[in-house]
């Protein structure tokens, strides 16, 4: 380095002269940081340990009426997986409501496979050293909608009353802090701690965020479905325990997957 | 029994659901959105379901069009301020250093918390305060030389104090959970926050 001016330049920016505190510095390396370790995840990801599984699920025959999944119709007919994640939840003739693809999952356990609900939903989320059957029938479904574009619809009347709701309880605030989902999913370029979040109510934040779940979540070595999602959201704002696959929640589901519409599902992802 | 508590928290919803459906865009009412919560959740742990029943101020900031009725908001704000329990023995301001560690933790109030565990304010989750922690949230505004540009009067220690307790006093909708009114904070755990951000010796002045 012969020239001293470009000395002083580089020292100056060094020492976080080029921002004014000394902090901005260390915050801006915090976050470019975070996003070399996100980029450096995309690598490989073991979402496709649960994939596999899950399509060995699909078709083992299993339940007291041995039989296998195969029949199930996720709402582009019997035994149509390919691209049918994209467009739920929708209304379903056969139960008369709204299902997202877990409620259908457990419909079908229970009318295929001749599972008591109360066996199909027992263990709906894995946890230290047990996964869960749930979210590896969900990862090998959703994996059969990538890149698939999302085209959730509103024609039904209960398909509208749905949508609706979700976005009423999107906005409902309650518990001991106040939260609602909107007290952190409603404005642009917020984040908590150093974590971004998607504004929900903004089309590209809502494609970006709910094409890229269900994910394998590397801080807990879980692939971690949307319903888990919005069970631990919950959770952090203080709520009750959220019922799985409850009406609330494919309610509010159909809100945020119909927010995504036109984007390209792109699940399962990994994430932190 | 949990058909019981629905009905009852239907009965104390109806009382002021009617004023906020005037100004509802939503086709949803209040009572119908309360219902479908009471059926999608259960109680565990410390969180029942009386979490998930609104108060006046709640239901009232639920509905995205609120900033429209502009007498409700004068009318809530004056009835949270009068509800603010200040100190008995009229000390506002306890010790910075225990008020940051409030400032850290996330702990309290979920169904996964223990509830004989004190809890935090968790106040970095959405501000900046002390220079020394990176890592803060912007959902708030920067706390930054709070004390410093504001000084430590009574009416400072006041406001600071009441804000922290309820910050519906001040601006209805705030984002900022109710930690005195909603007794997540103890009265020391606020006075030690009023201190972290009001004490010049405090880092959030450095």
């Amino acid at each position: 380095m012969k020239n001293p001016s470009k000395l002083a330049a580089l020292v100056f920016a060094l020492s976080g002269g080029v921002f004014p505190w000394t902090g901005a510095f260390a915050q801006d390396n915090t976050a470019k940081g975070i996003q070399q370790y996100r980029d450096a995840l995309q690598d490989g990801n073991p979402a496709e340990l649960w994939e596999i599984k899950g399509e060995g699920m699909w078709k083992q025959p299993r339940g007291l009426n041995k039989a296998s999944m195969e029949k199930c119709d996720l709402g582009l007919g019997p035994g149509v997986v390919k691209g049918a994640y994209a467009r739920l939840p929708k209304y379903f003739k056969d139960t008369e409501r709204v299902d997202d693809l877990e409620s259908r999952l457990v419909h079908c356990m229970v009318s295929l496979q001749g599972f008591t609900r109360a066996d199909a939903t027992r263990r709906v989320f894995g946890g230290p050293g047990a996964a869960a059957d749930m979210e590896a029938l969900v990862a090998y479904v959703t994996s059969q909608s990538k890149g698939v574009k999302m085209n959730v619809t509103i024609n039904h009347p209960k398909e509208r009353e749905a949508f609706q709701m979700g976005q009423k309880l999107f906005n409902y605030r309650g518990g001991s802090h106040d939260f609602a989902c909107a007290t952190c999913h409603g404005e642009d370029n917020k984040r908590i701690r150093l974590q971004d979040l998607p504004n929900l109510t903004n089309k590209k934040d809502a494609q970006r965020a709910y094409t890229t779940w269900p994910a394998y979540r590397v801080s807990q070595g879980e692939l971690r479905s949307f319903q888990w999602r919005l069970y631990d959201c919950f959770r952090q704002q203080r709520f009750p325990e959220m019922v799985f696959a409850s009406d609330a929640s494919v309610a509010l589901t159909l809100f945020l997957a119909r927010n995504a519409n036109g984007a390209a599902f792109a699940a399962p992802a990994i994430k932190r | 029994m949990k058909r019981i508590l629905i009905s009852l928290c239907m009965m104390a919803v109806t009382a002021f659901a009617a004023g906020a459906q005037a100004q509802s865009r939503s086709p949803v009412s209040d009572v119908e959105a309360m219902r479908e919560m009471m059926r999608g959740f259960n109680p565990r742990g410390q969180a029942g379901l009386s979490r998930l029943v609104q108060d006046e101020a709640q239901q009232f900031c639920s509905d995205p069009g609120w900033r429209r009725n502009k007498a409700r908001i004068a009318a809530i704000e004056k009835q949270q301020l009068a509800a603010v329990k200040y100190p008995a023995d009229g000390k506002l301001m306890g010790n910075w250093q225990a008020g940051e560690r409030v400032a850290q933790s996330g702990a309290g109030k979920q169904f996964s918390d223990n509830p004989s565990q004190p809890s935090g304010a968790n106040c970095y989750a959405c501000h900046q305060l002390s220079p020394q922690e990176l890592s803060y949230g912007t959902i708030g505004p920067s706390l930054r030389n709070f004390g410093k540009t504001r000084g430590t009067s009574e009416a400072i220690q006041r406001y600071a104090y009441a804000k922290i307790y309820n910050a519906r006093a001040y601006s209805v909708c705030s984002n900022m959970p109710r930690f005195g009114h909603s007794e997540i904070l103890t009265e020391q755990q606020i006075k030690d926050v009023v201190a972290l951000l009001l004490d010049p010796n405090s880092p959030v002045n450095k």
